[in-house]
This record gives structure tokens, C-alpha cells and sequence, in this order.
């Protein structure tokens, strides 16, 4: 059997495993209701985390098609860009797969040299979905950075100010 | 950012890092970056006289604190207590069911705990029971009590501003307990010790002294809508005349400053514009607008009721002052939380009115009757329902809207079907969104109540995610890329979500929906829209 196939016989465990461990990164209370509430307009951190995570492991043991994985990735990393993870948290979680799938395929891969191979082709694989899901995370903080400093408001507030037609604290009137 | 260097080896082992399980009492807080607003300039604090008005900063371990500071808090619950019956009964009657933890916007968005409202609610319940019950006095922590002390304070900064009182959990809780309440006291008891975030005290403090939040003086009001009145004459060939401060008219338009300032409410403000000259060449209508009451929205809400009563009174006596009837009301959000929920108590009764009637189609708004003030989209609804305009939806051809139900006329007041009747009769394509995120069970903004700085981008996207999320929805599913609604809030906040989340969504109110459709008499023909955008079949 090629990796591949075996992936794919062990695809629901090691989405499920997967799946688990992300969202074990968030606290006790957060992750029991991520997990149980399966509503996705009720629950969209966990929905989206269901939905990519599989379909990223498809991609990964299939075609790899670049365009395909950042459509999955991306709501993923959207999401973890804005809440409380350092960098590495946010992102770190493509790397949970490659312990997973060691574990889960631990039985045959032992002493089977033509697995192990393809094993290490997987593997650089997962480090490439890694580095694809950094450039995410920064086109993300870039945007929030982006929105910060263009808000409309902002922007139409500065117009005004300009015009003169604001009054600023100073040109108050002693009282 | 620097505490989250980590070496090489600790950065795998940190990645897989399951937070520590400890209780929520023992969970330090951590007031992170992105998630909190700049604190309140003291120049503003003064000028509303409220108390501790001084420079202090939120991410600095003292907050420079008078002496007696939990003297002063422990006064002002009590005082509370007293006064607010909802509060007190909020404090005791909580079961812990848990049926309202996972409905709020901002734990489902952020993933922090103490954003599920029960939690929110312990927060302060927690020192109520230490200070107020002889249980949490005797049985301390295993009786969910805690003493007060700076961290406490901090956390209670922390989370009561990161809630919009939008009410949501409320709708979920079988007791009713509506932790928008909770949170409405918590930061009055913060305000106690000058303890405001800017973005909403400058703004009170500008509505104080200006008319409205952004200190627009009454001659730029004014020059704002003239540049209007140019801008329609351009698209309609049509030279509207709004009137201002004009005693004896028969009613009063007030509306957020926002629509005045603000793209794209400014669209909705040149919507009304044309909605009202429509009426007054047709049917005489006899509308005037004010310089001086020049905002509906009302931050007051956001700091303390006696703010909100302020600010709110404002409205009341230039409607005196002018001697109108009633009072006709924009596309606000909270501005209609405080008329149909605080007004009639507050300020009212506002005797010196009438009872609002359509001097067009005769209906009374029985509603009004104690506040004497109509929701526009309201009017408008039954406007249309008696035929009284002529509208060609088709120039909306190019739009396939939803709606985003704003909290505050949804929860706050019950306005569900007006809008949607409206949008339905100037739109063909309108698609709702899933129910579980619309009309009563609507998912806020994430930017309500005072929260719509930039400084908390992280906290307003986040928080936006639920109701984002539905977008993206029917975004993929019907093509939507127009999202209407009927507050000046949303119409700041939500291109920005959009942005993020849903790129291709496009932010309108529902008077600009209308004023599309609207066919004035006498006008050229149209080729754009209020946007200068070309109309379906116009484009080159
Ligand atoms: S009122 Fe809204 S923001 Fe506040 S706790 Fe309830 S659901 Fe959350
Ligand atoms: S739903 Fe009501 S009773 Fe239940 S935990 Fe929430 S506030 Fe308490």
C-alpha cells in the first residue's frame, strides 16, 4: 500500500486527531464548546476549522494545488490573526499533522523502507503548507494594519478638520 | 510583541501549548493589544464634570487610582442597588445554566471565556456577593465571592468594554437577565473612577458642548448638507432645499451625525434629502432639520444614565424650542434604544408634543404616543403601503442585498418587518440571511456600544465574526454584495469587516435604497446613482 492509500484509509482519524489538537490551543471552556456546538452560524471558529483541516489534509495527499490549499488555509489563519496567539501559535498548527500522521502510520512504516521515503516527501510537504500558512498570517496582520489606518471615518473626519470645520478643545472659550 | 520571541527549540513545544486549565477567578488578566480602546482624554472627562478626570494609561500597573477608590466602588453598587431593581435581581436570580454562555458575538469570535456573558456577569456578581450577601461573606470563593482589588478592577475595564450591550445573550437566558444591563452599571461604576475610554467620552463631551459627537459647529452642519444639495442636483437635476432650526414646521428630523459626515451614510443623509422634497412637492410635507440637536446618537448611554439623560434632553427642547409636532427620527441604531427604553421615564413625557400622525396617509404611530418620535424606515414602510410612492426598483437592478439586523432597533425596540417590507419594494434581489443570526437572534456588529475606534481593530473583527460569517454566506450562495441596514454605526463599522472578512460586500442604509428608486417628479433622467455610480443599463 503507498502512503497515499494509507492516508486516505486513516483520513477521518487523523482529521479528527487534527482537529482536536488545534482546538486544545484555545482554553478548556473554548474548546468544549468548539467542539459540541456543530451549527456552523453558531459556532463559525470551529465550523471553519472542521471544514479547512479536512480539506487541507485532502489537498495534501493529493494534488497539492496551491490555490486550492489557501482557500482552505486562509479562513483558518484569518481567524487565529486576530486572537490571542503569538505568531507561531497562530500558524504552528500545520505542524500538529506530521506528529499525527507518524503516530497513526507508526505500525506500517516500521522496517518498510519505500514508506518511510515517501514519509520524508510527505513531511517537506507539511513544511511547505507551513510556510504557505505564514505568508497568510502576515497578509492578514497586514490588512488589519491596513484597515486601522484607512477607516473611512477616520479619513472623512481628517476632511473635515482640514475644511476647518471641526473645532478643536483649543479654540474653546475659557469658562 | 517582544514577549513573544521564544527560541527556536520552545517555538514547536509552544505551538502545541495547551492553555492552563485554572479556574476563571485565578485566570490573570491581559490586556492585550488590539483589544482595548485608548483611555478617556481628561480634557473631555472634565468638561461632563464627571470625577478622576487625569492622564493615565491601561497598559501601565498604576492606573493612578484615588485613595478611596474601593470605597467608591462599594458606595456606587450599593447606591445602584437601590435605584435599579433589574440590577439587583440580575445579581441574585443567575442559575448558571449556561444557556446564555456560547450567544455572545465576542466569546464565539475571540474564543476568550470571559466573553461569554455569565462570566461577564461574574466578573462583577462575584464582588457583589463578597460585599452584599451573607453567604459570599461567610463561604468566600465557594461561594462565588471574591474581594475587590486592582486586578479585579482591571479585569472588569477590560471585559465591560469589550461587550456592545447588544443583548443577545438576554434573548437565551430563560430568567431574562440581560447582561447589557450588568454592563451598562459596571461602567458607571468605572466612570466613578474616571475610568472612560475616549472614543467615548470625547465624543459625549463633543455632543455636550456641539450638538454632536464629532463637534460639527451648526454653520458646517449646514454646509455639509449644502454640498448635498449640489451633489443631487448633479444626479437629479433636481435643486432640493432642506430647511434648518425653521420654527413652526410640523415636524422635526433628527438623525446620527454620522449620516452627515461619514461615507457611505452620507448616501443614506442624501436619501433623505430627496425623500423629503419628494414628499413636500407632492403632498406639502413640512420638515425642517436642526443644527443644534445634530445628533440622534447618544454616547451618554454608554457612560452613565444620568449622561444619556443629558444628552437625550437635548433633543426634546429644541423640539420645544421649534414648536414642531413630533419628532421624525433617521437611521440610528442606539439613539432608538434610549427613545423606546429610557425616554418616556427619563426626559418624558414630552407633553408638548402630539401624538405622532402621518400628515400624509393618516396613520397614527400608536407606538409613539409616549416618546412622539418615528422611526423613519417605519414611516416609510407605511408610506409605500399606502401607494404613496413612486418608485422603479429596477435602477437597484445591480444589487443583491441582505439585511443586517442593527441590535438596537431589532432587540431594542422590535423593528423587524418595516425595513425588510421597505427593502422588498425598493430592491428584486434580497436574500435573509441564515435565521439563527437575524431579527431577534441578530448578531451585532461587533462595534456597538462606543467601541468603533481603531485602536480595537482585533476586538471589532473578531467580534464581527458571527455576523461576517453570515454574509460570507449568502455572499457564495446568491451573490449578495450589498449589506443594508438601519444604523449609522453599522454603516461606519461594517465596510471595514467587510473587508476583512467578505471583500466584494458592499455597506448601505435603507433610505439610500430608496432614494434610487424614488422617481421625483420634474427630474432629468437619472444615469447614476447617489454614489455617481452608473445605473444598470447606463454603464458605458
Ligand atoms: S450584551 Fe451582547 S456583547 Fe454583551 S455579553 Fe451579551 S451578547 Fe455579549
Ligand atoms: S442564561 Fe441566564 S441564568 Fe443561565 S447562566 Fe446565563 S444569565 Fe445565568
Amino acid at each position: 500500500m503507498s502512503l497515499k492509500e494509507l492516508l486516505k484509509k486513516k483520513e477521518t482519524a487523523i482529521v479528527a486527531q487534527w482537529f482536536d489538537r488545534v482546538v486544545n490551543t484555545y482554553q478548556l471552556d473554548t474548546s468544549r464548546f468548539l467542539k459540541s456546538q456543530k451549527d456552523a452560524f453558531a459556532n463559525p471558529v470551529g465550523n471553519t476549522l472542521l471544514q479547512g483541516l479536512k480539506a487541507v489534509f485532502d489537498e495534501t495527499t493529493d494534488r497539492m494545488d496551491n490555490e486550492t490549499v489557501i482557500s482552505f488555509l486562509d479562513p483558518i489563519i484569518r481567524i487565529r490573526a486576530l486572537q490571542d496567539f503569538s505568531a507561531s501559535k497562530a500558524v504552528g498548527f500545520v505542524f500538529f499533522l506530521k506528529e499525527i500522521i507518524r503516530e497513526q502510520t507508526a505500525k506500517e512504516t516500521q522496517g518498510n523502507a519505500a514508506l518511510q521515503a515517501e514519509m520524508l516527501l510527505f513531511e517537506s510537504k507539511i513544511d511547505e503548507l507551513a510556510l504557505t500558512a505564514f505568508d497568510i498570517y502576515m497578509q492578514c496582520r497586514e490588512k488589519v494594519y491596513e484597515i486601522k489606518a484607512n477607516e473611512v471615518r477616520n479619513r472623512t473626519f481628517t476632511a473635515f478638520h482640514r475644511a476647518g470645520l471641526v473645532a478643536d478643545w483649543e479654540e474653546e472659550p475659557r469658562h | 510583541m517582544a514577549d513573544d520571541l521564544l527560541k527556536p527549540d520552545e517555538l514547536l513545544a509552544r505551538t502545541d501549548h495547551r492553555p492552563p486549565a485554572t479556574g476563571w477567578m485565578d485566570t490573570p488578566v491581559n490586556i492585550r493589544k488590539g483589544m482595548y480602546c485608548y483611555a478617556a482624554n481628561p480634557k473631555s472627562v472634565e468638561y461632563l464634570s464627571l470625577p478622576y478626570a487625569r492622564q493615565w494609561n491601561p497598559v501601565e500597573d498604576d492606573w493612578k487610582l484615588p485613595e478611596n477608590w474601593k470605597q467608591i466602588i462599594f458606595e456606587g453598587i450599593r447606591d445602584r442597588l437601590d435605584r435599579f431593581r433589574s440590577f439587583k435581581i440580575f445579581m441574585d436570580i443567575c442559575v448558571r445554566c449556561g444557556a446564555c454562555a456560547d450567544k455572545c458575538h465576542f466569546f464565539i469570535g475571540t474564543g476568550d471565556p470571559k466573553n461569554m456573558p455569565v462570566l461577564r456577569a461574574e466578573l462583577l456578581r462575584s464582588i457583589y456577593r463578597n460585599d452584599f450577601t451573607t453567604a459570599g461573606k461567610i463561604f468566600g470563593k465557594v461561594a462565588g465571592a471574591r474581594p475587590m482589588t486592582a486586578e479585579v478592577l482591571k479585569e472588569w475595564w477590560y471585559y465591560f468594554f469589550q461587550c456592545t450591550e447588544c443583548r443577545r445573550c438576554s434573548v437565551f437566558c430563560p430568567y431574562g437577565i440581560d447582561t447589557a444591563e450588568i454592563t451598562i452599571i459596571a461602567r458607571e461604576l468605572l466612570n466613578l473612577l474616571g475610568l472612560n475610554i475616549d472614543w467615548i467620552a470625547t465624543p459625549v463631551a463633543n455632543c455636550f458642548r456641539t450638538g454632536n459627537h464629532l463637534g460639527i459647529q451648526p454653520h458646517a452642519f449646514k454646509d455639509m448638507l449644502e454640498f448635498f444639495v449640489d451633489d443631487l442636483e448633479e444626479i437629479t437635476g433636481i435643486r432640493v432645499e432642506p430647511s434648518f432650526n425653521r420654527k413652526g414646521a410640523d415636524i422635526l428630523f433628527i438623525t446620527p451625525s454620522g449620516d452627515v459626515f461619514a461615507d457611505p451614510g452620507t448616501y443614506t443623509c442624501m436619501g433623505y434629502m430627496l425623500l423629503f422634497h419628494y414628499l413636500r412637492e407632492k403632498y406639502g410635507f413640512d420638515i425642517t432639520w436642526s443644527t443644534y440637536a445634530s445628533e440622534g446618537g447618544n454616547f451618554g448611554f454608554f457612560t452613565s444614565h444620568e449622561t444619556m439623560k443629558r444628552l437625550n434632553s437635548k433633543m426634546y427642547a429644541e423640539a420645544k424650542r421649534l414648536g414642531v409636532k413630533w419628532i421624525l427620527g433617521g437611521e440610528c441604531g442606539h439613539m432608538w434604544r434610549v427613545i423606546h427604553q429610557y425616554m418616556d421615564t427619563m426626559n418624558g413625557p414630552a407633553d408638548f408634543l402630539e401624538e405622532p400622525v402621518s400628515p400624509i396617509t393618516g396613520t397614527k404611530f400608536e407606538n409613539a404616543r409616549g416618546t412622539k418620535m418615528v422611526h423613519l424606515s417605519e414611516f416609510t414602510a407605511d408610506l409605500i403601503k399606502h401607494g404613496k410612492l413612486e418608485l422603479d426598483p429596477s435602477r437597484n437592478d445591480n444589487l443583491k442585498v441582505t439585511f443586517h439586523d442593527s441590535c438596537n432597533p431589532a432587540r431594542g425596540m422590535g423593528l423587524l418587518d418595516e425595513p425588510r417590507y421597505v427593502i422588498k419594494n425598493v430592491c428584486k434581489h434580497f436574500y435573509e440571511m441564515p435565521p439563527n443570526t437575524i431579527r431577534e437572534n441578530t448578531f451585532c456588529c461587533g462595534s456597538g456600544s462606543g467601541l468603533n475606534a481603531g485602536e480595537n481593530m482585533e476586538l471589532r473583527l473578531s467580534g464581527g465574526l458571527p455576523r461576517a460569517n453570515a454574509v460570507k454566506y449568502v455572499h457564495e450562495k446568491h451573490g449578495v454584495n450589498m449589506l443594508a441596514c438601519v444604523c449609522a454605526i453599522d454603516r461606519a463599522v461594517l465596510p471595514p469587516l467587510m473587508d476583512y472578512w467578505v471583500p466584494g460586500v458592499d455597506v448601505t442604509g435603507l433610505t439610500e435604497l430608496v432614494a434610487n428608486a424614488l422617481i421625483l417628479p420634474g427630474e432629468k433622467e437619472r444615469e447614476t446613482n447617489l454614489r455617481g455610480e452608473p445605473l444598470p443599463g447606463m454603464e458605458e
